[in-house]
């Protein structure tokens, strides 16, 4: 080939493969990470649980407070509706996880007018140990919440351990709520 | 027995493959004729192989061999036979198939048509092409088997997803891959000219035909995705930036850049390494786009095969394969010869803009498709970009690339001047502004971006037609001496005129369904009745009715308007019996001015159905737009002069038409 003289634009033909190198390396760092691209993960995990205030769904009971959440010992927060199909899926696991296993539940009626939310869990079994509604969500905007079901895991001291954006499933129970909890106590 | 005869005819291919992807390049280093010719051969024999491959492999799908692996997955005895073929390529390993199948016939295309060309021109570039189809070969071969058996053999298989059961998308795979392994061709010949060091208007007729081809399948294929989304998905959208979309969508604009730099090689010699990196780069996001779908790096409606084994193997190839020919472009490109000079103000420097422009698009849509991986990675944070971001960006850029398009093929070549351009497009502008102004007085102002984009689709239109009509002297010279210009106008120039009128077309079409549709989603018991865009819509019935593989319900919904009736709408619910999956079947009736959509969704008779009505003005221009589009295309490519020697041979066969 014949000897071209180097000029200061060469470096520009050089660009598209600089690019190409630098898009390469994040495909590929993003296939090692092993990173779910679906989870579109929670700011609160490892800070404070945000504050907990709603009346409870129960009449004879008082509005359920932060305090529920300082008892010492961990507790979940489960987020739920009557008009919600993937509730009603997990909630065997929630109710074995309460009667068997003896965890604090704390349910939040989500946009779920308080007889409808009543109604459900007279007829589905009751796993809460406390019960509120958020009628018009305006509490669970401070929990970050995108939809129901979610579940947290709140630990001892009061801080957000685990937020699980689905209905918690047989494997999430064994692998991350159980062991979770263990440690915890 | 014939599962394994497919998968023999697949290895040898590979063979064969390993041949034409080495000895070629060695004849045509060293100058020997016979070396060279083995590139043909061996581009026929991998093509024969891997027909006969595919055809072994749709065999099974279409006798629903269940002993074999893929066919248990994706296909059913009781599918329609339709169904059954299409899916053969309605997976991950049979699209592989199709993807091989089609690159070793285009290299078989090339080696028979390629008789004018250079031998060693041809030589490398049938070498290069093989080495893409081992690369892809060796993937189906080792990471992704279509012919594995299962023992025992299930009774019968699990069906095919009941979205992808659709006549739309059985076709819209195909000519997807049409398009993105057209653009291997180009690539081929833009590598091996990178080889020679030399790339002149010969090298560009033979290039141009392949972009052309490619981007006119690639159009249809985009085309029919967005109008299976439109009908099947039942959202009454028509693109929703979803990533695979836009995998789909860059090679395309930087396809349609190509086919019109290439047209600058071709005439005045010049924009010859900017032409080489445009072939190669609309092959790599041809590329990126299957390593996006297949690596599951992104999250969309349309991923299958989330493999990360075999997202490494496919970012592997692309490194190898885009990086080899960028490394090559950085090294040879340097010492292209550059070519003629033009003034900016010329035919030349209006197509230099629409290669920008569409290549700014091209980056936009990248950016905006790659940023929430990017973030992800480098701090965690989860953003979604979507079409608001399109919206600001994509869509004011291609205000610039309409305002080219209008003016641009007023432009003289080499020099020319830009008012008496716009003084010739006085009056397609000023009925575009009241085109404009009267759309942007039907919305609120909110939407002044609609109302400039319905104006440049007017403008579009219309400045297309004039320039028709310059040429031809329509209505100002004899009607005699009109026929007569029409019969030597090249058909380039029609292809051209049609493509771009059909462009304005589609944004109108774009514009007038997103900003003037009405939608109604109300409850609806049978005999139930509400008011909707001017008319009565009442739900006559709800039946139950049986097809092949589902059953479904079927609702009937009459549209009135003053106790006229106006059209009957028959959406359904189909639930898939094998899959247990349900669908919705949308019901559109369509005058080609606007399209009244409904979709039945879930309910009883007692508690009554939802029911979800469109009224979208101008829907079917989008995709009508779009095949003219495609169709523009084609008339282009039946030009003459594409073909080289075509022409001396042109011009004699043109004087009998005098």
């Amino acid at each position: 080939m014949t000897v071209v003289p180097v000029r200061s634009n060469h470096l520009l033909y050089l660009l598209p493969l600089m690019t190409l190198a630098i898009l390469a390396g994040f495909f590929g760092w993003s296939l090692v990470s092993g990173r779910d691209p679906a989870s579109i993960g929670s700011a609160l995990v490892g800070k404070p649980a945000p504050s907990l205030k709603a009346p409870s769904l129960r009449p004879d009971e008082a509005a359920l407070s932060d305090a529920l959440l300082h008892t010492g010992k961990p507790a979940l927060v489960n987020f739920f509706a009557s008009w919600c199909t993937p509730c009603l899926a997990e909630h065997p696991l929630l109710e074995r996880l309460a009667k068997k296993e003896g965890i604090t539940i704390i349910g939040i009626a989500w946009k779920n007018k308080p007889e409808e939310a009543r109604g459900w869990l007279k007829r589905q079994g009751d796993p809460f140990a406390t019960a509120g509604y958020d009628l018009d969500g305006s509490m669970a905007v401070n929990w970050g919440l995108s939809g129901v079901p979610e579940t947290f895991l709140i630990d001892a001291h009061g801080i957000v351990r685990l937020h699980i954006r689905a209905p918690i499933l047989e494997k999430d129970v064994e692998s991350r709520i159980l062991p979770l909890l263990r440690a915890g106590s | 027995m014939i599962p394994e005869l497919g998968h023999y005819a697949l290895i040898l291919a590979l063979a064969v493959a390993l041949v034409q992807a080495s000895l070629p390049l060695v004849g045509a280093a060293r100058g020997d004729v016979r070396l060279m010719t083995l590139g043909r051969t061996a581009a026929l024999t991998q093509a024969a192989l891997i027909v006969l491959s595919f055809a072994a492999l749709t065999e099974a799908y279409v006798t629903s061999d269940f002993s074999v692996a893929t066919v248990v997955a994706n296909s059913h005895s009781a599918k329609p036979l339709l169904y059954k073929i299409s899916g053969v390529w309605g997976n991950h390993e049979g699209s592989m198939m199709l993807w091989v199948l089609i690159l070793s016939v285009f290299g078989a295309a090339v080696a028979l048509f390629g008789e004018n060309l250079p031998d060693s021109l041809r030589a490398r570039a049938l070498a290069v092409q093989a080495w893409v189809g081992v690369g892809f070969l060796a993937f189906i071969l080792f990471t992704s088997n279509p012919f594995l058996r299962l023992s025992p053999a299930p009774p019968d298989g699990n069906g095919m997803n009941p979205l992808l059961q659709d006549p739309g998308l059985a076709f819209h795979p195909p000519l997807l891959y049409l398009g993105y392994v057209g653009f291997s061709v180009t690539f081929a010949f833009a590598i091996a000219a990178l080889i020679e060091g030399r790339v002149d208007a010969a090298w560009a007729r033979w290039v141009r035909p392949w972009t052309l081809a490619a981007w006119c399948f690639l159009t249809l294929g985009i085309t029919l995705g967005s109008w299976w989304s439109y009908y099947i998905l039942g959202w009454g959208g028509f693109w929703f930036w979803d990533p695979v979309e836009n995998a789909s969508l860059m090679p395309w604009l930087v396809g349609a850049a190509l086919l019109h730099s290439a047209i600058v090689v071709e005439k005045r010699d010049a924009l010859k390494s900017w032409t080489v990196l445009l072939s190669i780069l609309a092959f790599s996001l041809s590329l990126l786009g299957t390593f996006l779908v297949r690596s599951g790096v992104l999250t969309s409606v349309h991923a299958f095969a989330q493999d990360p084994a075999r997202g490494m193997f496919i970012l592997a190839f692309l490194v190898i394969v885009i990086g080899g020919a960028l490394g090559l472009y950085a090294w040879r490109a340097p010492t292209l010869q550059p070519g003629g000079r033009f003034q900016p103000v010329s035919r030349e420097g209006a197509l230099i803009v629409n290669n920008l422009l569409l290549c700014t698009l091209c980056a936009t849509v990248l950016l905006g498709t790659l940023y929430p991986l990017f973030l992800d990675l480098v701090n965690g944070a989860k953003v979604s970009v979507g079409p608001p971001f399109f919206n600001t960006t994509f869509v004011p850029i291609s205000f610039a690339l309409f305002a080219a398009m209008c003016v641009g093929p007023f432009l003289g070549w080499k020099r020319a001047e830009l008012w008496p351009a716009l003084v010739r497009l006085r009056a397609a502008f000023a009925v575009a502004v009241i085109g404009m102004i009267l759309a942007a007085t039907m919305i609120d102002r909110h939407a002044t971006l609609a109302a400039i984009a319905f104006g440049f689709g007017v403008w579009l239109i219309l400045a297309s037609i004039l320039e028709f009509a310059d040429r031809t002297k329509l209505g100002r010279a004899p009607w005699a001496e009109t026929r007569r210009r029409l019969a030597t106008l090249p058909r380039a120039s029609i292809g051209m005129t049609i493509s771009h009128t059909a462009v304005g077309f589609v944004v109108l079409g774009a514009v007038a369904t997103s900003t003037w549709n009405v939608e109604l989603i109300r409850t609806f018991r049978i005999g139930d009745s509400a008011p909707f865009a001017g008319w009565q819509a009442t739900l006559t019935n709800v039946e139950q009715v049986r097809g092949p593989n589902y059953d479904a319900e079927r609702a009937t919904i009459t549209l009135t308007r003053d106790g006229n009736p106006y059209v009957v709408l028959t959406p359904e619910r189909r639930m898939f019996r094998v899959q247990q999956r349900e669908t919705t079947e949308t019901s559109i009736r369509t005058n080609f001015l606007r399209d009244v959509y409904a979709t039945l969704g879930e309910g009883d008779a007692l508690k009554g159905w939802t029911i979800r009505l469109y009224d979208n003005p101008l829907a079917p221009w989008i995709w009508l737009g779009a095949a003219l589009c495609a169709l523009g295309g084609f008339v282009s490519l039946s030009d003459r002069r594409l073909r080289i020697g075509a022409p001396k041979r042109s011009r004699i066969v043109a004087q009998p038409a005098e």
